[in-house]
């Protein structure tokens, strides 16, 4: 294969003009499936029987089936009835970008419902119990004792779903928003150079995972503080793995 | 006409192709396990070898493969494949464009990917593999292979068991995007059968529960297979 660098550098030129696409994908779906997700949870957790048979179900059903059926089912399902296209909610069902965008959420809803759940369990009863006896209650104990123990037990599997999403987010060049992988189909189709068009596209997800690992791990270590070794008083700064004697 | 009679196996009705779509998604998911154990078990053998560039190259794979979106590689296995093909083809004087049958495309894309996972599946599955064991075997003589025959290989593949589960669902779900090479696997059959008859609501509905149906049997199927292999554990010893 002929290494032709011209040829790669417009091609980056060009893919990287659709990642603002790729990334408004991302971050709208990843933060609506969150607000899901964290509903989801409260249903499954303090809802009644009814309430928790449909968190259950929702998780069931998201998790089980694809996320590109979910997608066509929105986009080209939904339209099909004369009532939705003359209801309110036609202007957003309408458009592929926000139809994406909803597929993405109540899919990635299900997953983080049920990592957040695993989170929540995660919160020994004795802190909750602690809580209550200095006297919290209600929202005071959920901000200071049981959302920061449970944020950072789920943050390491709350990575893995978000690098998963930004992966998912290729999904939506099939009903027609053109992100970054339509934009790659679009080039290769053009061009016929697939090899050369995936490495650089496959660049620029590697790039945008490895910037929202760093960023998790930094929120991470922010949470965990306890974790971090101690600064040693008696050799003032204490700096990390210095021997002492 | 009813929707019954739309998803029945009547005539009119669309049961039987899909139920055959089933299979055929079933199928190229098979295969696609079957590509990715031999890609894992290869890329887990360089990622725990002891020379440096092999170790790079596994890493390399499982990062790329793990990174990129799942529908990107399989434009590049089918266009890639496709563009490779044509130009044997006009090696041996074939002029015009020769597509790569998308069955084999599709189950060799996936393959890549699911063999990027396993590979990290096998890793762990080795590691949990109790050195005590490995040495007993060498101090009564077993020479390489027949360690790697004898004690390695039987017991990677109960603890990977769990890990091949996970892969297995996400195989199947990624089979999904197999459909944009054009293969009548469930995802595309019931696309042709929405356009069709202009009832998207209904198939995609009837689709995504027999994707339902799929997920929820093979769950079942891993989680008796896990019980089974279980009983040999050595933990479980104690338990009756």
């Amino acid at each position: 294969m002929d290494f032709d660098v011209a040829f790669l550098v417009s091609t980056f030129v060009k893919l990287v003009d659709a990642v603002p696409m790729t990334l408004a994908l991302f971050a709208a779906s990843v933060s609506l499936g969150a607000l899901f997700a964290l509903g989801i949870t409260y249903c499954r957790v303090s809802g009644g029987l009814l309430l928790s048979t449909f968190a259950r179900a929702y998780v069931f059903v998201f998790r089980g089936s694809p996320l590109l059926i979910q997608m066509f089912l929105i986009y080209y399902g939904l339209g099909q009835f004369p009532a939705v296209r003359h209801s309110l909610f036609w202007p957003v069902l309408r458009d592929p970008f926000s139809c994406a965008v909803l597929a993405l959420a109540l899919c990635t809803a299900g997953y983080q419902a049920e990592i957040m759940r695993g989170g929540l369990q995660a919160v020994p009863a004795r802190e909750i119990e602690a809580g209550r006896a200095a006297g919290m209650s209600g929202l005071l104990l959920f901000r200071r004792i049981i959302a920061p123990i449970a944020i950072r037990q789920a943050l390491p599997a709350y990575s893995t779903e978000v690098i998963l999403m930004v992966k998912s987010t290729a999904l939506a060049s099939l009903v027609t928003v053109w992100e970054v992988t339509g934009t790659a189909q679009r080039l290769i189709s053009q061009t016929y150079r697939t090899m050369e068009v995936f490495l650089v596209a496959t660049l620029i997800y590697l790039l945008i995972n490895f910037i929202i690992v760093r960023l998790m791990a930094f929120a991470e270590y922010r949470l965990s503080p306890h974790l971090r070794e101690r600064p040693d008083p008696a050799s003032g700064g204490g700096r990390q793995g210095e021997v002492h004697g | 006409m009813s929707w019954i009679d739309l998803i029945g196996f009547g005539e009119q009705g669309r049961g039987g192709i899909l139920l055959w779509a089933m299979g055929i998604t079933l199928a190229v998911t098979a295969a696609s396990l079957c590509v990715g154990a031999v890609l894992g078990a290869i890329i887990a053998a360089a990622k725990l070898s002891a020379s440096r560039p092999a170790r790079w190259l596994g890493d390399a794979y499982t990062t790329v493969f793990r990174g990129a979106p799942e529908l990107l590689v399989i434009y590049l296995v089918y266009f890639g494949g496709s563009q490779a093909v044509t130009a044997i083809g006009k090696w041996l004087n074939y002029e015009g464009f020769l597509g790569l049958p998308s069955f084999l495309a599709g189950a060799f894309a996936v393959g890549l990917i699911s063999g990027a996972y396993q590979a990290e599946v096998y890793r762990g599955a080795y590691h949990a593999v109790s050195r005590g064991e490995i040495d007993a075997a060498r101090s009564i003589g077993m020479g390489t292979m027949l360690r790697f025959r004898r004690i390695l290989v039987p017991q990677i593949l109960r603890f990977s068991l769990p890990g091949l589960g996970n892969v297995w669902q996400l195989s199947l779900k990624d089979s999904t995007l197999i459909s944009v090479t054009g293969l009548a696997e469930l995802m595309r059959t019931s696309q042709i059968a929405a356009g069709s008859t202009k009832q998207y609501f209904l198939f995609f509905i009837v689709g995504g529960a027999l994707y339902l149906v799929l997920t929820t049997l093979s769950d079942r199927i891993f989680s008796f297979a896990e019980r089974r292999v279980a009983r040999s554990f050595r933990h479980s010893l104690g338990r009756r």
